[in-house]
């Protein structure tokens, strides 16, 4: 009301003036936004992609990594990333489940461990990376290995997949859980067969904010699994990741920008492939639910 | 609220695109009831934490017999129809105090099975509820929760109560596709069928019709009469059109200072023509609810 009456007392000509203004600043922040990803993104792309080829995809590197490729550096990041996600997936999912279908909303025990969660995920990496060295490395003797790495970020991982799975299990309808115990199925039947399915698109969304951050991690692989570039023969030997292998070669070896730029490139191009692939199929498997083929 | 016309729906047939359907085998029609009561229920009282919400209802559900619960909105008719197959454990810190017995058993006692009971006690809630997964799928999985695991015997029922629904017709060549493009009256239909795949003695029906628009709604009411003989229902239902229509028996429940009692349970004939208490008159007659 009382606005109604001071935009008609201003008149028109000031209201579509700042109309104008608001519309105009609004596409200016959404041009700068984008323009910083396409910077980047053109950066990496001049100082890198006469680097890129087939061979430095597959091949190991030499020089510090100045020459040759990053095969062995794929092959570690890919390990490390089986590894904390087989390990994290299982324990997410289930301390969601545990939340949300077999903990009352308000109970002591849920609160505890909700908080416990929060605080792990505002824990800095390189906190992670130190207790990864003294519990996974030295104290069950796993030393730097790509094992260790991987039970590392498993750590990091576990606070962002409880709290997108329990997020998507608590927004599926009651009527699910009723109509299942209406039917005489068993919680775990209903958790298994109705409830995880339903929730799919939430569970892939917190896959894939994992996966990014399993590839983008540094400071917590620095003390676990360590910065070796060999081609790693087991998961106890140590392995250079992607996002190590860029911080070293910008960080400690001279003349090693091109390759940098280069594994950056491929690092980010992968992260783009993965959100992509993770998105059609979250849509797909969505509107499977709902529409008729 | 209540849209539909009473007698307007009566045929077997409707010309609605996708609620058309053809009659199953199932065409007995009410055959009338003996009074044999197969839900017996026994000053039951029930209360959420402080709340009381029924107080001393004693009633008898007879086999085979439509018995509609009527009265108006808050009074502890769906509270008391899911205290039936005991759908009220979900509710924290509900308490019961009297009994209920199903066919003999008291159904809160020690020996009640639980899957059992809601085997033999199916129910259907207001609003559709198929689960996300196929049409298929979605009458599979409570069987084999039940232990039906076998393919050909699995195929086997839900070919028969898609036909009992009347769905297998319009479903028959996409059983695998999701069930919730079907529309809101073939998803109800599909509801009903996958508690009748559980092979019940009773269905409890929740407002069944009341979030389906007329056309699919009579095609849930004749359904339901159909039904009726094989089965003992037990519907809420707001419609008392449609309780007249297809009720045996009636049970009128009202709140007295917020606690839901039963006020008159009696032959639906009678409730509606010469109802005992005055506030069943009122009600019924659209003076009071």
């Amino acid at each position: 009301m009382g606005n109604a009456e001071t935009a008609s007392a201003r008149g028109t000509p000031g209201n579509a003036w700042q109309d104008r203004l608001a519309e105009w600043s609004v596409y200016v922040v959404a041009l700068l936004i984008s323009a910083v990803f396409l910077w980047m993104l053109s950066d990496l792309a001049l100082g890198g992609i006469e680097h890129l080829s087939w061979s430095f995809l597959l091949d190991p590197p030499q020089n510090a990594g100045r020459g040759g490729g990053i095969g062995s550096i794929l092959v570690s990041t890919v390990l490390v990333l089986l590894i904390a996600l087989v390990v994290a997936l299982p324990l997410g999912w289930a301390a969601a489940v545990m939340l949300s279908e077999y903990v009352s909303s308000d109970s002591r025990f849920g609160h505890t461990v909700r908080h416990s969660l929060q605080v792990l995920a505002a824990v800095p990496s390189i906190v992670f990376g130190l207790f990864g060295n003294a519990f996974f490395s030295i104290y069950l003797g796993l030393g730097f290995s790509i094992l260790s790495g991987g039970l590392t970020l498993a750590c990091m991982l576990l606070p962002i997949l409880v709290s997108t799975a329990e997020a998507g299990l608590r927004a599926l309808p009651d009527t699910y859980r009723s109509s299942a115990m209406a039917l005489g199925m068993s919680r775990a039947a209903t958790v298994f067969h109705v409830l995880l399915p339903a929730a799919a698109p939430a569970l892939i969304t917190g896959l894939l904010l994992g996966i990014g951050r399993v590839m983008a991690e540094t400071a917590a692989l620095l003390f676990t699994s360590g910065y070796v570039d060999r081609m790693p023969e087991s998961l106890l030997d140590s392995g250079r990741t992607l996002a190590m292998h860029i911080f070293d070669l910008s960080m400690n070896v001279p003349g090693g920008d091109a390759a940098a730029h280069a594994s950056a490139l491929v690092l980010i191009v992968a992260l783009l492939l993965i959100n992509l692939l993770a998105m059609k199929l979250a849509t797909s498997w969505q509107r499977g639910k709902i529409a008729a083929e | 609220m209540n849209t539909k016309q009473p007698g307007a729906i009566t045929s077997g047939r409707f010309m609605g695109q996708d609620d058309t359907y053809t009659l199953g085998p199932m065409q007995s029609g009410p055959a009338c009831c003996e009074p044999q009561p197969l839900i017996e229920v026994e000053s039951f009282s029930l209360r959420y934490g402080a709340r009381i919400v029924l107080e001393n209802i004693s009633l008898n559900v007879y086999r085979g017999c439509i018995t509609a619960l009527i009265g108006p909105s808050g009074c502890g008719k769906t509270s008391f129809l899911s205290s039936i197959n005991r759908l009220t454990d979900l509710i924290p810190g509900c308490r019961i105090a009297g009994g209920i017995r199903v066919d003999n058993c008291d159904i809160h006692g020690s020996d009640c099975d639980l899957r059992a009971l809601r085997g033999k006690v199916g129910m259907v809630f207001q609003k559709p509820t198929p689960f996300p997964l196929s049409i298929h799928r979605n009458i599979e999985l409570p069987l084999r929760e039940h232990g039906v695991v076998r393919r050909p015997e699995v195929d086997s029922i839900v070919q028969r109560v898609l036909q009992d629904v009347g769905l297998w017709e319009e479903v028959h060549d996409r059983l695998h596709s999701p069930a919730l493009s079907l529309s809101g009256g073939q998803q109800q239909r599909l509801c009903i069928a996958r508690a009748l795949a559980l092979a019940p003695e009773i269905l409890l029906m929740d407002e069944p019709c009341s979030a389906l628009d007329p056309i699919a709604s009579g095609v849930v009411e004749d359904l339901i009469r159909r039904l009726c003989g094989r089965y003992t229902i037990v519907i809420v239902t707001h419609n008392l059109a449609q309780a007249r229509r297809i009720a045996h028996y009636a049970a009128f429940f009202w709140t007295r200072g917020d606690v839901g009692r039963l006020v008159e349970f009696g032959h639906c004939r009678q409730i509606f023509e010469a109802p005992a208490h005055e506030l069943t008159a009122a009600y019924i007659n659209g003076a009071r609810g």
